[in-house]
């Protein structure tokens, strides 16, 4: 039966809408004209700069550990709460799974707003330990629903075989249920990764003044004149995020 | 026993999102009652001081502005959408491990950065620009920046991989061979395509649109970054409030409104989707 390629056509022109931008900045950060209108030439002048700006490799490591602190909490809380309301029927998981799925469609601003209301009221001074509560508070929502899937799939008489061969309850979780559960976990650990690693608005509200995070530096970068060294930096975190993504598919293919 | 093991499991997530995502909600309705204070926390007392300011300052050009957007956004990503979930779901395997991973890299690419690509792109300057000026489509002079258009187009960029990503999810599920059973009772591709394709995976359209329009009420970095002053939204209003004139109360009450504001199509949802259930028979 003929099929019509009107579909086809749609993906691949919203394929190269997704991928246009993105390759642009790529074939920028290479350009020696600044605004990358034309092709003045190849260079590496941009990536040299980025390589001394001293302020953009400090926000770097202030991003890298609070998405590594942040991630590791969200993967033991989303974890706990996933096998809670997969487990257990009650008001209480009621009212459980709705905070955690809350702020899956609660967007970003209003959790800065309501954060940073919160952390003023109570006199919390803003810095690092508030932008990791911040963080932790909105991915732990991602874990709970990628940990909640994997237990879906869980055969759950596998534990009960544990018991019967002796195992008590905290060993056969141990050695049975967590390990078989840690592709998933992981899998929401990356997530929530990146997801801190991405996330502007809310650390715009919560972060205080002296604790810049990558996009924050970013954003005030793109509003002065160093915009060539913002093409080489997005140039490189494009490049770790393909990475990153292929790494993730890999991974899910080996233990689907 | 299980209860004890069911609350000492539960506790520390519950805690966590009891303490820093439904108090600090309710926090910011409460703040909108108080009066507010020079050093940018909130006053003593109770007030309605800011409920008066926010009934005089005039924000319904604003709020109609925000949510037009979004519907526009929203309409548009998911008649994108739609045909391209329903071409990943048909190719081959190897095919559709690509094709979601080239939609998964934009939408994990950080979001600064896609505007910051869309601002290089659409600059005076700019690549795109000069291409359209030198293929003669548009004046010497075009403004592609700064304008509602360039809000739109960034807006749609940055919601389009979720509501692509949503509708694959219902129509993976969906059993493809209706489609040719339509066909095969003489209906054209484009019927087929509208009359059982859509319709089987409605649940996945409904919350697309939802999640597209929610998302795209809250968005205040792309009209701050591409968008003109007359472009602003209601969430800009929001960061204005906090950290120009540092007033809290006012913030946290227009804040409040875009609570309710999301509340609305998150409720429409789940009437929605309890109604549908009922639809289905035993």
């Amino acid at each position: 039966m003929k099929r019509s390629c009107l579909p086809s056509l749609v993906t691949l022109a919203v394929l190269v809408f997704f991928f246009a931008p993105l390759v642009m900045l790529v074939v920028n950060s290479f350009n020696a004209s600044r605004f990358g209108g034309e092709w003045e030439g190849f260079t590496w002048q941009w990536y040299e700069r980025l390589w001394d700006a001293e302020e953009v490799w400090d926000a770097f490591s202030i991003t890298l550990k609070v998405a590594v602190v942040s991630s590791i909490t969200a993967m033991v809380l989303g974890t706990l709460a996933a096998y809670a309301l997969h487990c257990f029927r009650s008001w209480l998981q009621n009212l459980h799974s709705m905070l955690v799925t809350l702020p899956l469609v609660m967007p970003d601003i209003l959790m800065g707003m309501s954060l940073l209301a919160f952390f003023l009221a109570l006199g919390v001074e803003l810095g690092m330990a508030t932008i990791w509560i911040a963080h932790v508070t909105f991915c732990v929502s991602f874990v709970t629903m990628v940990v909640l899937g994997r237990l879906q799939d869980f055969d759950f008489t596998l534990l009960d075989a544990a018991r019967d061969l002796g195992a008590s309850p905290r060993v056969a979780a141990g050695k049975v249920l967590v390990p078989l559960l840690l592709p998933g976990i992981l899998a929401g650990g990356l997530l929530a990764f990146t997801l801190s690693i991405d996330d502007y608005v809310i650390t715009f509200f919560v972060s205080g003044p002296g604790n810049t995070t990558l996009p924050l530096r970013v954003a005030s970068m793109m509003k002065g004149r160093n915009l060539p060294m913002i093409h080489a930096l997005s140039t490189l975190m494009i490049a770790s995020t393909f990475l990153l993504a292929a790494l993730a598919f890999r991974l899910q293919r080996r233990y689907a | 026993m299980s209860r004890r093991r069911e609350f000492l499991l539960t506790l520390p997530p519950l805690a966590w999102m009891m303490a820093f995502f439904a108090i600090p909600a309710g926090l910011v309705i409460l703040m909108t009652f108080r009066p507010s204070d020079l050093r940018g926390g909130m006053g003593e007392g109770w007030s309605l001081e800011t409920l008066k300011a926010l009934a005089e300052a005039d924000y319904l050009p604003v709020v109609w502005r925000t949510v037009w957007m979004s519907a526009l956004t929203m309409v548009i990503c998911v008649s994108l959408a739609l045909p391209m979930a329903f071409h990943t779901v048909r190719v081959a395997e190897t095919w559709r491990r690509w094709l979601l991973l080239l939609i998964v890299v934009p939408f994990l690419t950080n979001f600064i950065i896609r505007i910051f690509a869309w601002k290089t792109l659409l600059h005076p300057e700019g690549t795109l620009t000069q291409f359209l000026i030198r293929c003669g489509l548009v004046a010497e002079d075009v403004m592609l920046l700064n304008n509602a258009g360039a809000v739109l187009l960034v807006l749609v960029y940055t919601q389009l991989p979720f509501a692509i990503l949503t509708i694959f999810a219902a129509a993976e599920k969906f059993e493809f061979h209706l489609l040719d059973a339509a066909r095969d009772l003489g209906a054209s591709p484009w019927q087929a395509f509208v009359r059982v394709f859509v319709p089987g995976v409605r649940r996945g359209i409904l919350s697309a649109c939802v999640m597209v329009f929610v998302c795209s009420l809250g968005q205040y970095v792309v009209p701050q970054f591409v968008g003109g002053p007359t472009d602003e939204m209601l969430a800009n209003k929001i960061t204005q409030r906090a950290f120009g004139d540092r007033n809290l109360p006012h913030a946290s009450a227009l804040a409040a409104c875009l609570m309710l504001a999301v509340l609305v199509p998150l409720l429409i949802k789940a009437i929605v989707s309890r109604l549908s259930e009922k639809e289905v028979p035993p």
